[in-house]
């Protein structure tokens, strides 16, 4: 339920005028509902940024999330390959 | 990637059954399918962070994890705060929640904002941050009155980009 509530929380601020870009473990449910932009990523529920106490993968994670708001074919879905 | 088949049963039931489409864009309704592009570089936008991980801090009411339809309400985290003060309060158990205590950046990545601003990476980090607690089984106040409350927030803060985590 999490990734509906983001991607409803995340329409409404692109509705009020700010770019976006969600973090997915559970690609099922967002391809669901399509936010404007996710990075899918290769791990468990309850660890969006990959790994507790690894600033590195975390930061890379980051900037590949970041990466998709210069893209402009929406819904930009992508995995992220660690 | 986490997959349907790795939550336990009941809640996958739920989930397969549950009707996501009726939440999906809709052609007719521009809060279904607005986008906002990117109107300049990263190095220059101010960046906040959304979070459904039920994150709050010490001295805010903890998110009420006895309502059966799903908690739709808000904290507002000011952008100051040690991340690893904050406290978990999830009504889900889905999901493992001990990556996040040892670690808030893992779903709140504050401290990560902090080194890309210092990096020059991102402009500036928002005046402040927002967190939900997930499992919001009927999102109607959620549409209606908490997720417009804060879109209107990060606005007036003059945010360009929000970065979400669901847990």
């Amino acid at each position: 339920m999490c990734h509906q509530s983001v991607g409803l929380i995340q329409r409404a601020i692109e509705y009020a005028g700010m770019a976006t870009v969600s973090i997915s473990v559970l690609k099922e449910i967002t391809e669901k509902i399509r936010p404007p932009r996710a990075l899918f990523v290769p791990y468990p529920l309850g660890y969006p940024l990959g790994e507790p106490d690894n600033s590195e993968l975390q930061t890379r994670i980051m900037r590949a999330a970041f990466s998709l708001l210069a893209r402009n074919d929406f819904p930009v879905l992508e995995s992220f390959t660690p | 990637m986490a997959r349907l088949d790795d939550v336990d049963l009941a809640e996958r039931l739920f989930l397969k059954g549950y009707p996501f489409n009726r939440y999906g864009p809709r052609p007719n309704n521009p809060l279904t399918t607005a986008i906002t592009p990117l109107r300049k570089p990263l190095s220059n936008c101010s960046v906040a962070l959304v979070t459904t991980a039920g994150l709050s801090l010490p001295d805010q009411p903890p998110f009420d994890v006895t309502i059966r339809m799903g908690d739709s309400s808000f904290r507002e985290i000011p952008a100051h705060i040690s991340p690893q003060l904050l406290e978990m309060h999830q009504r889900s158990w889905a999901f493992d929640q001990t990556g996040i205590l040892r670690d808030r950046n893992l779903a709140f990545p504050l401290d990560r904002l902090r080194e890309m601003r210092e990096r020059g990476e991102i402009g500036a980090i928002a005046s402040h941050h927002y967190s939900f607690m997930g499992s919001i089984v009927s999102p109607s106040k959620l549409i209606k009155e908490s997720a417009p409350e804060v879109a209107h927030r990060l606005a007036a803060d003059a945010v360009d980009v929000v970065l979400l985590t669901p847990v």
